[in-house]
This record gives structure tokens, C-alpha cells and sequence, in this order.
């Protein structure tokens, strides 16, 4: 990752906008803020569109999807074979349809990637995409998971067993904490 | 701790210290036998344990290069990650989630209950439940397993509470906390459970049993355990008599070293220790060592599994506390009319985010996945585990060009599913499934294997030395100083987590190779 992307980060983890982590989704303009280095800024707002289609989620902002693009660039930056297999896999989302990826409407979006599954180019981004992405602490609060718990005491005292909705077991079953 | 010279031929050299080898080490210190224990990762422990999935499997994975073949889904999803096992003091007890359960009598003999299956290569084990039960006993002692030794159990979790609720609407009778060895009430200078969950990630607290918190520091403490770190088994050489005479091993700084032995016990989990047999030949052995019959690296297991993951109107929040939290046993039995032999548990689990993101259903992407993850704080889930018929095809061979960073031929993992394991996983899905739709799911995910946790067989015990590689005392049959110490043992694979096994038999091991040198046998 980038020093850029890391300000970013410590950006967000300090601003009111990370309490939510539920930012209203930016348009395309927001790609001009990325810090990259080996790759072109077409081929950023290309990955920024095509990291979104394969992870959409509606309410998590390009701001979370940038750290992904960011990543592929850092790896791009420190290898030139993938730098040629992502600027090649860009060309070839932009020559699918001979309207560039960034201009295809969402369902002709899918239909390009859904014929490039076994694409190299495809798998490496798909999988640095599941992984970054959902790697994001700041993601984590938007699906609601609470990351690391033992500097907290773990959850003996903070609701390892606070569901009601589903009765409760019976002692035998599920003893009570000693 | 001691420290043997390299040219002591009259030390016990185990190569790992998982629930296997780090237990019969403590074993054979505790009985005054001196001990080399070679470990090929580093020793970490409670205080650079971290709570962060892909952090830990770094630090924590066995992540040196294996290869894939067979009809698995693991082979396309996990080409290179045959198994999710650890390279680290303690081995894979560091990883595990505790669950501790006695093989069912039945489950020693399946030649006999289940009889000739196609394509199965089934064979009772040459010991019974009978013979285990005294080192069974001694195995949930030493490991603190709640609902036994009056250990009570471990309260239940959010996870927990639905997989119950579901289970008692459905008519399932067994369904509880499950026997853990995770502390319920502070133990042996152990704590009790803080409910933390990542037990994956290694015990921060130390509540859950791990041969790193408990077997290693008791042999420590002896003053008969030479432990060494970063030492890489790559041969065990032999001498004109045909018994084993020492291991080669590769040291952290990447120098060969020779470390001689009167006996030499293998527990490298059921990939690495038919690996390490395989790669140890000689005039006299051109197959490898402890292959005459040709069995090493066959019957390779390791459980029919899958997951069953939910998501309902209200939140879980499953990943708060114990990872492993509770157990359903009623479809453990062995009924045919279901379609198939054998039987499975069913035990809940729960993923982090950036793991259930990795094996929620690998290479999927797009609005469906995306819809599932965003559902995530709503969502119960389960394990299914259960027992895979042994096939002689189903093997771990050594790459024919591939090599390690010691120069030696990467591990090959082929795995193709028996129909019966197919049966199996269907049946579980469903039953899973069922479950959670009794409690009122909105939708459930039927996940396919993780990279192996259970590893087993590739060494298996027989009666007969054609039949297999070692004995009922793990001992090879062709040589008669060798040992197979883990899991790789195992004749068949049982429908439960196999720890408490490994560590029984391992008890045992430890009491007959002591009988055996007092003999002067070996």
C-alpha cells in the first residue's frame, strides 16, 4: 500500500465520517484522489469500477474501494509482470464491447466480466479485491463485526450471550459462566 | 532445558510438536527419557498472538509449497493450501478450537459394522475403545475437556443459543456446549475462558489446551527436553540392521545438521510425515522408509466436511466468544438407511469477516455474495464433520519436479470424494439447513470445505504389516525404532475432531516406546 493510502487511512480512522463507516457513495471524481504510482489514472477509475462490481456494496463509499485499487497498484509498482497483466487486463475490459468499461451501463459491465472469470487478469484482481476489502478495519464496522477482542476482556462481559430472540438453553445444556 | 550433542545416539528424536509429538515428548520426559524435539517453525506464543485473521495465518500456517489434484473442491478453490495446519511450536493445537470427543466403539472396527463398501478402503483398527478408554481418561484430565473429570461445561454463545433452539424444533436430543478443552473455571495454573473467540488465531489467554501451554513447558520443567526451533526434518537415516539411526535436519540458519537416535518418532501431520518417510530412501529402502507395503502416503483422510451458514431478521454476532460453541451428536451414529455409513457431528464455528469473505463460497463475486456478507451480523453458522471412507487412491506423492527450499520434492495432496462422503455432506447440508430454517432463517448458505484441518491416515495402524505401515502402537512394522506418533496413524477416520485421539494414542505410545528401552527391544 501506498504512504498515500495510509494517510488516507489514518484519515478516515480519525474523522467523524469513520464513526459510521456508512459514507453515502461517491461518483467517479473521487478516483482523481488516488496515490498511484505504477498504474494510470484511466486504469484506476477502471479497477475503482470493476473492484465495485465484483464486491457491490451500495453504502460503503469508493473511498473503501480505492484502498483495494491502491493495493493493486502497490503490487504493480514492485512487479512488472503484474503491472503488464493489469494494464493488458484493463485493455481488454475497455476493448470488450469497444465502449470503454467505465462508460458500459452496469448489466454490460457484468456480462464483460462474467466472460472473463478464467482470466488471469480477473482472478487477480477478484482475489486481492476479497481480500483487501473485507480486510479494512473500517469495512468491519459497516458489516458489523467488532475485530479484535482480547485488549477488551474479551466478551464475557460484553454480550458473548446478550441474543434473546431465540429462548435461552437450558443450564444443563449451557452452564453459566463460572 | 538440555541440550543434547548432535552425535548422543541415545536420545528419542520426535519430529513435531503438535497434539501428537509435543505430547509424547512431555511423556517421555516426564518418564526420565531424554528428548530431542525438532519443530520446523518458530515458538510463538500468548503475547504475539494476534486477534486478525489474515495477521495470524501468517504468522501461524504451514504455507510451504504443496500441490493439489483429485475431484475436491479444494484442489479448484485452494489449489496450493491443501491444509489449514500450522508450522509453529505446538503445531496445530495452537489452531484448533478444542473439541474433544471419544471415538465411538463402532468406529474402530468399520471392515466389520460397515462391511465391504466399493471403492473403500476399510479396515478395522487393530485396538478397540476398550483398549484406548483408561488413556482416554487420562488424555481429558491432562487436557482439562469440559463434562468430563467433573469439569463443567462452557456457557453457551450467541451462535450457540440459535444452533439450540433450532436443534430442540427439529427433535434433535444431544445438542450442548460440547466436551472443550477450553477452561470453563480455572485450571492447573490455566484461566478460565474470557470468551474472546479467534481460538483459531491462538489462545491469548491460554484457557484453551494447546501442547505450547501445557506439554512443552511440563517437559521443559524436566529438564530433559531439547527443543529445538526452525529445524526442518529433510531424511531419517538408517543404519546396516535396517534400524533408524538419526535425522537430518536443516537448522534455522539453513545448515544440515545429523542428530543421532535410539529411536525416532514422526508427527509432521499426515502430509509431512509420509513426506518425510517418502524422502528418506536408500539401497536398502528404495521406496522409502517403512514402505515395504507400499501403504505410505495412502488412505489419505480428511473428514467429510462443510458448513451451513444462516442469516435471520436479528442479529447473532457469532464471532463473540468461543469459536467452536456447541454441538449437536445425534447424526454421529452409524444408520445405512440414510444413505450412507458412518456418521457426523454437527458443531457450530464462526468466521471473521475477512475469512467468511475467503470460504463463505470461494471465487464467487457479485450482488448474491455481496448481499450474503452485508448479512453478516444476522448470520448463525455450522461445521459438519464427519467421517470420509479411506481409498487407497486418495494418497500424498512426492511432486515429480516441484522442490522446496531445501531441494526436496514438494508433498502432491490428490483427494477424490468417495460417493459415500458426497452422501454424507448432502444429508448434513440438509439436516443443517433444516436447523437453522426451524429458528426462522431468511437464508442459508451451504459452504463448501475449508483447506483440510484433519488431517489423516497416510501411515495408518493395520494388523497385518501388507495392510499398512505401522502397528497398534504406531510402531513401524518394518522398523522396529521408528514411530508414528500423529494423526497419520489412524486406521479410519471416525466422525469426530481427531486431537483427543492423537493425544490418547500418544499417551499410550509414550508408556509402551518407555517399556520397550527398559526391555532394551529398542
Amino acid at each position: 500500500m501506498s504512504a498515500k493510502g495510509m494517510n488516507r487511512r489514518q484519515f478516515l480512522q480519525s474523522s467523524s465520517l469513520a464513526a459510521g463507516a456508512t459514507v453515502a457513495a461517491t461518483s467517479g471524481a473521487a478516483a482523481q484522489g488516488m496515490g498511484l504510482t505504477a498504474l494510470d489514472d484511466h486504469s484506476g477509475r477502471t479497477l475503482l469500477k470493476m473492484t465495485r462490481d465484483l464486491y457491490p456494496h451500495d453504502t460503503l463509499a469508493d473511498l473503501y474501494y480505492m484502498v483495494v485499487v491502491e493495493a493493486l497498484d502497490a503490487e504493480a509498482a514492485g512487479n512488472a509482470d503484474t503491472a503488464a497483466l493489469i494494464n493488458d487486463g484493463v485493455s481488454k475490459l475497455d476493448g470488450a464491447m469497444g465502449v470503454k468499461f467505465v462508460d458500459l451501463s452496469e448489466g454490460n459491465r457484468l456480462a464483460v466480466l462474467e466472460a472473463m472469470e478464467s482470466d488471469p487478469f480477473f482472478q487477480k484482481v477478484r482475489g486481492t479485491t476479497v481480500v483487501a476489502l473485507y480486510n479494512d478495519p473500517l469495512v468491519w464496522r459497516h458489516f458489523g463485526y467488532e475485530g479484535p477482542s482480547f485488549e477488551y476482556g474479551g466478551y464475557i462481559d460484553r454480550g458473548f450471550d446478550d441474543l434473546r430472540w431465540a429462548g435461552e438453553p437450558t443450564a444443563d445444556a449451557s452452564p453459566k459462566a463460572g | 532445558m538440555a541440550n543434547y550433542d548432535l552425535s548422543d545416539d541415545s536420545v528419542v528424536v520426535v519430529i513435531g510438536s503438535g497434539a501428537g509429538g509435543g505430547t509424547l515428548a512431555n511423556e517421555l520426559c516426564q518418564k526420565g527419557i531424554k528428548v530431542v524435539l525438532l519443530e520446523a517453525g518458530k515458538r510463538h506464543g500468548e503475547n504475539d498472538f494476534v486477534n486478525d485473521e489474515w495477521n495470524s495465518f501468517g504468522q501461524l500456517s504451514w504455507l510451504d509449497k504443496r500441490t493439489t489434484s483429485g475431484n475436491w473442491r479444494v484442489a479448484k478453490d485452494f489449489a496450493g493450501l491443501p491444509a489449514w495446519i500450522c508450522k509453529t511450536v505446538g503445531g496445530s493445537t495452537v489452531h484448533w478450537a478444542g473439541a474433544s470427543l471419544r471415538f465411538q466403539e463402532h468406529e474402530f472396527k468399520t471392515q466389520t459394522v460397515y462391511g465391504d463398501i466399493e471403492g473403500a478402503t476399510l479396515l478395522d483398527w487393530p485396538l478397540s475403545l476398550a483398549d484406548l478408554e483408561p488413556y482416554y481418561d487420562k488424555a481429558e484430565d491432562k487436557m482439562g475437556t469440559t463434562r468430563t473429570h467433573g469439569i463443567p461445561g462452557l456457557p453457551g454463545n450467541n451462535n450457540f443459543k440459535v444452533m439450540y433452539a433450532g436443534a430442540k424444533r427439529l427433535g434433535y436430543k444431544s445438542v450442548h456446549t460440547g466436551r472443550m478443552s477450553i477452561n470453563s473455571r480455572a485450571r492447573h495454573g490455566r484461566p478460565a475462558c474470557q470468551q474472546i473467540g479467534f481460538c483459531f488465531q491462538g489462545c491469548k489467554s491460554g484457557a484453551k489446551w494447546s501442547t505450547l501451554a501445557t506439554e512443552i513447558p511440563a517437559a521443559e520443567e524436566t529438564g530433559k527436553l531439547d527443543l529445538r526451533t526452525q529445524a526442518q526434518a529433510l531424511q531419517i537415516e538408517h543404519d546396516p540392521d535396517g534400524k533408524v539411526s538419526g535425522v537430518l535436519y536443516a537448522d534455522k540458519d539453513g545448515n544440515q545438521q545429523l542428530q543421532k537416535a535410539r529411536v525416532v518418532c514422526v508427527a509432521g501431520n499426515s502430509i509431512e510425515t509420509p513426506r518425510l518417510l517418502l524422502n528418506s530412501v536408500s539401497a536398502q529402502f528404495p521406496d522409502g522408509l517403512a514402505n515395504s507395503s507400499g501403504q505410505v502416503g495412502r488412505n489419505y483422510m480428511r473428514h467429510m466436511t462443510g458448513s451451513v451458514y444462516a442469516t435471520f431478521d436479528k442479529p447473532v454476532n457469532m464471532y463473540r466468544g468461543t469459536t467452536m460453541a456447541g454441538i449437536i451428536t445425534d447424526e454421529s451414529i452409524n444408520d445405512p438407511a440414510r444413505g450412507f455409513v458412518g456418521g457426523y457431528e454437527m458443531e457450530t464455528l464462526s468466521l471473521g469477516l475477512p475469512f467468511m469473505a475467503a470460504f463463505l463460497n470461494p471465487g464467487a463475486w457479485g450482488r448474491g455474495f455481496a448481499e450474503a456478507m452485508e448479512g453478516y451480523d444476522h448470520m448463525a453458522g455450522m461445521w459438519l464433520v464427519g467421517e470420509d471412507m479411506p481409498q487407497e487412491s486418495n494418497r500424498i506423492t512426492l511432486h515429480d519436479s516441484e522442490k522446496d527450499q531445501f531441494g526436496l520434492p514438494v508433498p502432491n495432496v490428490h483427494f477424490d470424494d468417495h460417493a459415500n462422503d458426497i452422501a454424507m455432506r448432502n444429508h448434513a447440508f440438509k439436516q443443517g439447513s433444516a436447523v437453522y430454517e426451524a429458528v426462522g432463517a431468511t437464508k442459508v448458505y451451504e459452504t463448501p470445505p475449508y483447506p483440510s484441518t484433519h488431517n489423516l491416515g497416510t501411515c495408518r495402524m493395520s494388523e497385518k504389516p501388507q495392510d499398512g505401515v505401522c502397528n497398534k502402537w504406531g510402531q513401524t512394522h518394518d522398523v522396529a525404532n521408528l514411530f508414528i506418533s500423529d494423526g497419520s496413524q489412524f486406521t479410519t477416520g471416525a466422525a469426530e475432531n481427531p486431537t483427543l485421539t492423537i493425544v490418547t494414542l500418544a499417551i499410550r505410545q509414550a508408556d509402551y516406546i518407555a517399556e520397550q528401552m527398559g526391555q532394551k527391544s529398542i
